[in-house]
C-alpha cells in the first residue's frame, strides 16, 4: 500500500519557511545545506523517531546529531515544527545572547544532543553516544547528519572506523550528498567519491536514496531499524538550496543570507512545492 | 628517597579503584594503554575500556559521546597527542559543553627522555589552561597523581591531569588534609622567597630550599597541583610574607603555571617573579636527568633563580 506523505510535506514546508525566515531575520547563515535535508529531517522526526517534545530528555530517546552543524537553522525549525520550542524564537537565530547560536550548541535547548559545527565532531561525538547505548542495554538509535564536503575530514575516517569496528548496529549516519562545498564542486575541490564503496569498506551497511523522495527515504529509515550487526549510512542524493529556484544547486548559497526580495521570492517558491 | 614511582602508575592504580566503586567510570586509549597506564583498567573492565587505535580526535569526542550518556570518561594519551592532536575537539565538544570528560595525559615534560622532542609535551598546560571550564593539574608525585585522579571523577566537568613517565620521589604527604583541586600546599615555610612548582619540579624545588638555607636564606616551598583554578589565595599570603617569588615547571616558561601565577599577582600583588623552565624551545633525546640537567631544571637551577629574584626585591 502506498504511504500518504501529504502531512510530512506539509511539516517540511513549514521547516523550508521557517530556515528561510531565520537566516533572513539573522541576515546570516547556510540556506544551502539546510534546505537540501529539510525531506529528511522531516520524515524522520515526524515517522520515525522515538522522540518526546514534551519529555525531551527520556533516557531511551532517539538521539539526532547535527554533525553539519552549519545546517542549524534546520534544525531549530525541525524543533520548533516539533515543539521543542516556539515558532516566534526562531527570529532570535543567531543574534545576541539567543539559544538559537550560530552552530548548535550542547543542551542549550531541549532536543541539542551535540554541539556540532567544526566538522567530523559530531560524527564522533556519535561513536561515544552508540557506545554508551550498549553499555547502558537501551535499544535508542543515534542518527548522525554529516555533510559531504564534511567528508574531507580526517576525524570522519576516524570515526566510521571506530563504527565498524565496534559493530555500532545502532548509528545511523545521514549523508546530505548535495554534491557542493564553500568553494564549490566538492568532487573538483577535493574528490570524495566514491562514497558508498568507501563506507562499505569501512563496514557499513550502504543505502544509496534520493533525498526527496519521501517513499525512499522511509523506506531507508525503516531499514535502518531493521536487526544489524554494522552502523548504517543512508546516503541521500539531494539538491543543495531545495525548493528555492535561484538557490538549487548554487554553491553561492552555502552561507549567505538573502535580502528582502530575495527572501519574498524564496518563500513563494517554498509555497509553490509540490505537496 | 626509597619510594620511587610514577604519576601515570598514580593515575592508572586510581582507575582501578575507581571502577569497583562506580560503574560508570569508563576508559578510553589510543593504543598507549600499556605506557598510560590504563591497561590495568581494561584488564579488570574490559566492557569499560575501550581502545580507540591511533586516534585522537575520535578518542576526544567519543569520550564526550559517552560523558552525554552520564558515563565518567577518563580518556588517555601521551600530553603532546592528547593536547595536540586532540585539542581543537577538547575545546569545541569537551569544554565548551562543559561535558564530564577527565584527560589522563601522561608522558608530560622533558623526562619522557630518549623518544626525543617529538614526544616531550611542553606545552600543555598553556593549551588547555587557555580553555574556558577547563581545570588544569599536574600532580608532583604518585600519591598526589591517585588523589587528583580520584578528585577529577568527583569533579563534574572537565579535567586535565598532566602525569609523567618517570619515577618520582614522594614529596606530598595527604594524611591529613585531603587533596583538593584548586588548592596548592606549603611543603616548606620561609620568610625570604618562596618557590611555587609542580609535577617533578616539587622535588627540585624542597632541594633547592635546603641548600639554600644553609647559604642563610630562608624559602618557603609550595606544592600547586591545580594550575586552574589557581589557588589565588595561597599565592597572595605568600607573595605578601614573602614578597619574590621563583616559579618552577617542566614545561615552556610561555604560558606554563608561573605565567598563571604572573596573571595573578600583577593585577593583585606585584611581585618580583623568575622562572625555572623550558625556555622557548624543543627537547631532545637522553636519559631524563640529563635533560633536567641539560635543560636548567635542577634544584642549582632553581637556587640561582631566588638569587636573581632577591636583587630584583624591593
Amino acid at each position: 500500500m502506498a504511504s500518504d506523505y501529504t502531512e510530512l510535506k506539509k511539516h517540511a514546508k513549514s521547516i523550508r519557511k521557517n530556515i528561510l525566515k531565520a537566516i533572513y531575520s539573522a541576515n546570516s547563515g547556510h540556506p544551502g545545506g539546510s534546505l537540501s535535508s529539510a525531506d529528511i529531517m522531516s520524515v524522520l522526526y515526524f515517522k520515525h523517531l522515538n522522540h518526546d517534545p514534551k519529555n525531551p530528555w527520556k533516557e531511551d530517546r532517539d538521539r539526532v546529531i547535527f554533525s553539519k552543524g552549519h545546517a542549524s537553522a534546520l534544525l531549530y525549525s525541525t524543533l520548533a515544527e516539533c515543539g521543542y520550542i516556539e515558532p516566534a524564537e526562531i527570529e532570535t537565530f543567531r543574534k545576541l545572547h539567543s539559544r538559537l547560536q550560530g552552530h548548535p550548541v550542547y543542551h542549550k535547548i531541549p532536543g541539542i544532543e551535540a554541539t556540532g559545527g567544526p566538522l567530523g565532531q559530531g560524527f564522533s561525538f556519535g561513536i561515544g553516544v552508540g557506545l554508551a547505548a550498549r553499555l547502558s542495554k537501551l535499544d535508542y538509535k543515534t542518527y548522525i547528519l554529516i555533510g559531504d564536503g564534511e567528508m574531507q575530514e580526517g576525524l570522519v575516517w576516524e570515526a566510521a572506523m571506530a563504527a565498524g569496528h565496534y559493530k555500532l548496529s545502532n548509528i545511523c549516519c545521514i549523508l546530505d550528498y548535495n554534491g557542493l562545498q564553500i568553494d564549490g564542486d566538492v568532487e573538483k575541490i577535493m574528490r570524495v567519491s566514491p562514497v558508498a564503496d568507501k563506507f562499505r569498506a569501512f563496514n557499513f551497511n550502504v543505502m544509496e536514496i534520493d533525498g526527496h523522495d519521501y517513499a525512499q527515504i522511509d523506506t531507508a529509515f525503516a531499514h535502518a531499524r531493521t536487526k544489524n550487526d554494522k552502523p548504517t549510512i543512508i546516503i541521500a542524493k539531494t539538491i543543495k538550496g531545495k525548493g528555492v529556484s535561484f538557490m538549487e544547486n548554487d554553491y553561492t548559497w552555502h552561507g549567505k543570507a538573502p535580502n528582502k526580495e530575495q527572501y519574498e521570492r524564496a518563500i513563494s517558491d517554498i509555497e509553490k512545492m509540490e505537496s | 628517597m626509597a619510594d620511587l614511582k610514577a604519576t601515570r602508575n598514580g593515575y592508572g592504580e586510581a582507575l582501578v579503584e575507581l571502577g569497583a566503586k562506580n560503574p560508570r567510570i569508563v576508559v578510553l586509549d589510543a593504543d598507549l594503554s600499556k605506557s598510560t597506564m590504563t591497561y590495568m583498567f581494561g584488564e579488570k573492565y574490559p566492557d569499560r575500556f575501550f581502545n580507540m587505535g591511533i586516534a585522537e580526535q575520535n578518542l576526544m569526542c567519543t569520550a564526550g559521546g559517552l560523558s552525554s550518556c552520564g558515563y565518567i570518561p577518563f580518556a588517555s594519551s601521551f600530553g603532546i597527542f592528547a593536547s595536540g592532536r586532540g585539542y581543537e575537539q577538547i575545546r569545541n565538544t569537551i569544554c565548551y559543553s562543559k561535558l564530564n570528560v577527565k584527560i589522563g595525559a601522561t608522558h608530560g615534560g622533558i623526562t619522557v627522555g630518549e623518544d626525543g622532542a617529538t614526544h616531550q609535551g611542553l606545552e600543555e598546560i598553556a593549551l588547555m589552561r587557555a580553555i574556558p571550564n577547563m581545570t588544569v593539574i599536574v600532580p608532583a608525585d604518585f600519591h598526589e597523581a591517585k588523589m587528583a585522579t580520584i578528585a577529577a571523577a568527583e569533579h563534574v566537568g572537565p579535567v586535565y591531569l598532566r602525569l609523567g613517565r618517570d619515577k618520582v620521589q614522594t614529596v606530598t604527604d595527604y594524611t591529613k588534609t585531603p587533596f583538593e583541586i584548586g588548592k596548592g600546599c606549603l611543603l616548606a615555610d620561609g620568610t625570604d622567597v618562596t618557590i611555587i612548582a609542580c609535577g617533578l619540579m616539587t622535588a627540585q624545588a624542597l632541594e633547592a630550599a635546603a641548600a639554600l638555607k644553609s647559604s642563610g636564606i630562608s624559602a618557603a616551598v609550595v606544592n600547586l597541583p591545580t594550575i586552574k583554578p589557581l589557588d589565588k589565595a595561597l599565592i597572595h599570603k605568600m607573595a605578601q610574607k614573602t614578597r619574590a617569588i621563583v616559579t618552577c615547571e617542566e614545561h615552556q616558561v610561555a604560558g606554563g603555571m608561573g605565567s598563571a601565577v604572573c596573571e595573578y599577582l600583577s593585577s593583585n600583588i606585584p611581585t618580583p617573579v623568575k622562572f625555572v623552565g623550558i625556555n622557548d624551545t624543543f627537547g631532545e633525546s637522553g636519559k631524563p636527568n640529563e635533560l633536567l640537567e641539560a635543560y636548567g631544571l635542577m634544584a642549582k637551577n632553581i637556587v640561582d633563580a631566588v638569587n636573581e629574584v632577591l636583587k630584583l626585591k624591593k
